[in-house]
């Protein structure tokens, strides 16, 4: 970018098998523990189901499952990130939630072609700091629910 | 005084009293005679005139001043009245609330009212030809006759009245302080606590504050209504130190009002009230409303976010609840179970409070449409009679702020074009005044609103006609129509049927934003007609945000809700009740084949239980098709808040919500609608 105006961004920094990932804070509502989840039927293979949430019942994503990383059983560092887009509210499963940091917009640098396992869509970007990478999601194409609908009309025959 | 930080009090209760007064006028109109209406109707304007007199709102306070005598007139059978009255009357009560309204848009709620207040004071004066004029009559304050209450007010004759009639005595009693007490305050306050256990004390002179600020000689009196006798209250008010005596004598509402209405003409009572303290005057209001049956209510405004905000807390508590308890079944400690047990039952009702907090009666909205059917009728020269029924049907408060206006639409519509005129009604054979009726009920997961006619019904030929001469069908369409949806065309935009457009209705917009709003409300609107006999219009509100009853099943430890309305009756079958037809698997019920659903199967829940001998089995319906739902086992009843998914699963199969139970854990709410075909 030509801009020279350094801009930060506060995001969460979150664990996913061996990757660190990063959503900006003013779209997460909040971390919480493991709870029982209610599964939902015929609903996509990564959705785990819902909590209540405070009274809120609150949907839930595996994002191994939504970003094609295999699975793994959830354990003490096991988190839920609470995100809020546009009208949705919706809960994500890490692995575990690692940090509070500020990523000046300079670092960030358009995704590249191929990242590991993760398909490319999800990915706004990806900063460089110090012997980090963060990868920052795109949580409106995490949560796109074109994908859901249309799984959804291939399960449910 | 400043006054402003009382104003939204002023402006609310003074809409609930305008309120009473438009409904009890048109119930008098029907039972001219009735007292207990008159009655309740004086005390309306009295308090409205307290009120606003209090507030500084002279124009009201003037007003109801004088419709309160006009019905202190007809309370003492000095007036007689007329239909002819009524009009009038509720003339009075339309600027009194066109007042009010001007006061609540920062106005000072003035307004000539000269005209109508002449016009009120005839109606007082014709029948009453000796009386003066009753506004300026203001006697001197009289001597004390038998007893010191020469300033008894309505609300407190009326108590005592009723008081009497239910077995109560009435007592005045005087106590005498001792001439050296000290504190007088603190034994007043004394004499009153011995006072409340006896019974109820409906006055004091001097005034409650008075007293407490010892404002006073050494004597002070009360009326008290009480069950026990002279003696006992007598001897019970002398266990206070330092009272030199008491005096305790019956008091009879009766003697009272006579030697009362000797002295005092018309309108001498009724001038108490603003010289009365404020404290007295509330004190009387709370009284009024604790013993006077059919009294209104006392509201207060909450925004209704902050309630769903007490509704989720109040479900984390639920969930800590619950936890309580597994802790304290777990540790076997006694104390700590029966305080649990006592914490649950007090939550639970806690919990019944909060839930029903958003439910509003329907009342809300309809109280304002018989004035309004009453109104459009005059203008139009019509005779109709509105009948409402269930008028205290509750429906979610969301749910009846949207839907006055389409009511309002379709009463219109009916008062307009559903009722003919008299010459008309009369040459068809039917009685002259034509009846609206509105209906609200609970069904299911359902609210219906009906409103019937019985007036001249949908010419369908002309609904046709005029549907193809505006382009919203073609004639090869219109042959084909079902009955139902002719009817409904007029529901569509840009159409109106009337041949005539009058002011109430017939432009051709209103019926088809009743049926948007109702559509964005999530139900739906459905009409009936016979040509000559009426139409029905019929409404289906869901009952979203609302309790509703479900039946709790078990599918492999996964928890699921079943609404009861859609639930026929569950049974448990054994395996060879079970039949095969088609490849498909189902069952005899009462005489009917009924396909047997697996819920599992549609749930994708792991079956282990294959060869169970007994299978339980729901039984739910759509319309009139039925179909057997199988379950694991059955838990039980629950009334249970509807959520839904979030608007990232809105469109799951066959789950219509969900719901978070007792132990804060989710269970999903099954649509069974979905399921059956």
């Amino acid at each position: 970018m030509s801009n020279e105006l350094v801009t930060e961004n506060k995001v969460i920094v979150f664990q996913l098998k061996d990757e660190e990932f990063a959503v900006s804070v003013q779209q997460v509502g909040g971390i919480e523990r493991m709870v029982t989840i209610t599964r939902v039927p015929n609903t996509a293979d990564f959705v785990k189901g819902v909590i209540n949430l405070r009274g809120v019942v609150t949907p839930i994503i595996d994002l191994r499952t939504r970003l094609g990383i295999e699975e793994s059983p959830y354990n003490e560092s096991t988190r839920i990130i609470i995100v809020n887009l546009e009208e949705m509210e919706v809960g994500l499963i890490v692995d575990a939630a690692n940090d509070v940091m500020d990523i000046p917009s300079t670092v960030i640098e358009p995704a590249p072609e191929v990242i590991g396992a993760v398909n490319a869509d999800y990915i706004d970007g990806v900063a460089k700091l110090d012997n980090r990478l963060l990868i920052l999601l795109d949580l409106k194409k995490v949560l796109t629910n074109e994908e859901i609908g249309e799984l959804k009309m291939v399960e449910g025959q | 005084m400043d006054t402003s930080q009382y104003l939204d009090v002023f402006i609310d209760e003074s809409n609930e009293h305008i309120e009473v007064l438009y409904q009890k006028l048109l119930e008098l109109e029907k039972n001219p005679g009735e007292k207990a209406i008159i009655e309740e109707i004086f005390r309306a304007a009295h308090t409205l005139k307290g009120m606003s007199a209090t507030m500084g709102f002279s124009d009201l306070a003037t007003l109801t001043h004088t419709l309160e005598n006009v019905f202190d007139a007809i309370r003492y059978d000095k007036v007689q009245v007329q239909s002819s009255m009524i009009d009038l009357l509720v003339d009075t009560v339309d600027s009194l609330n066109a007042m009010v309204e001007d006061i609540a848009s920062g106005g000072k709620g003035s307004l000539n009212i000269t005209e109508i207040a002449k016009q009120l004071e005839a109606i007082e004066k014709g029948t009453m030809p000796v009386q003066s004029d009753g506004l300026t009559n203001d006697n001197v304050q009289k001597e004390t006759i038998s007893n010191v209450f020469t300033q008894l007010d309505e609300f407190e004759l009326s108590i005592l009245n009723e008081s009497h009639e239910r077995g109560f005595h009435n007592y005045e009693v005087t106590v005498q302080l001792r001439e050296d007490c000290l504190l007088k305050g603190a034994r007043v306050f004394m004499v009153f606590e011995v006072l409340e256990q006896l019974g109820e004390v409906i006055k004091s002179v001097p005034s409650v504050n008075d007293l407490e600020e010892e404002n006073f000689e050494s004597t002070f009196s009360i009326i008290l209504v009480s069950k026990n006798e002279e003696t006992e209250i007598e001897e019970k008010i002398k266990k206070v130190s330092e009272i030199d005596s008491v005096v305790v004598n019956a008091f009879s509402v009766n003697q009272y009002r006579e030697s009362m209405a000797q002295q005092e003409v018309a309108s001498g009572i009724l001038e108490i009230v603003e010289t009365n303290t404020e404290e007295n005057k509330s004190k009387s209001n709370t009284v009024d409303h604790d013993s006077i049956k059919g009294a209104h209510q006392k509201t207060i405004r909450v925004n209704i976010e902050k309630l769903d905000i007490l509704m989720n807390l109040f479900e984390e508590l639920i969930i800590d609840r619950g936890r309580l308890e597994q802790i304290s079944s777990d540790l076997r400690n006694n104390d700590l179970q029966e305080t649990v047990e006592r914490m649950a039952r007090v939550s639970s009702d806690l919990q019944n409070i909060i839930l029903t907090m958003r439910m509003v009666p329907i009342d809300h909205v309809f109280s304002r449409f018989p004035r309004m059917v009453r109104k459009l009728a005059r203008d139009l020269h019509k005779n109709i009679d509105l009948e409402i029924i269930g008028a205290d049907t509750e429906l979610d408060r969301t749910v009846i702020d949207e839907i006055g206006d389409p009511i309002v639409h379709l009463l219109r519509n009916a008062v307009d074009h559903g009722i003919e005129t008299k010459e008309e009604r009369i040459k068809n054979g039917k009685p002259e005044k034509g009846t609206i009726t509105l209906k609200a009920y609970h069904s299911g997961n359902h609210v219906f609103i009906e409103i019937t006619d019985d007036g001249a019904g949908i010419n369908k030929d002309k609904v046709l006609k005029k549907a193809i001469g505006n382009g919203l069908l073609t004639e090869r369409e219109a042959e084909t129509l079902p009955e139902q949806k002719i009817y409904e065309l007029i529901l569509e935009s840009g159409f109106s049927t009337a041949d005539k457009i009058s002011d109430i209705s017939g432009r051709g917009v209103g019926l088809d934003v009743v049926k948007n709003t109702i559509e964005s409300l999530g139900g739906n609107i459905s009409i009936n007609s016979s040509l000559g006999n009426g139409s029905v219009f019929s409404i289906q509100l869901p009952l979203t945000l609302t309790i509703i009853s479900v039946l709790l099943v078990e599918l492999n430890q996964e928890k699921y809700a079943i609404p009861l309305s859609s639930i026929i009756e569950t049974a448990i079958i054994s395996k060879d009740q079970i039949l095969s037809a088609h490849h498909k698997r189902v069952i005899d019920f009462r005489g009917k084949v009924v396909p047997l659903i697996d819920l599992k199967e549609i749930f994708n829940c792991p079956n282990t239980n294959e060869d169970e001998s007994y299978t339980s089995i729901v039984i739910v319906k759509k319309g009139d098709k039925l179909a057997a739902l199988v379950v694991d086992s059955f838990i039980g009843q629950q009334e249970v808040v509807l959520k839904s998914l979030g608007s990232y699963l809105s469109n799951t199969f066959a789950i219509s919500g969900a719901t978070i139970l007792g132990d804060g854990q989710v269970a999903l709410i099954v649509d069974s609608n979905a399921i059956i075909k």
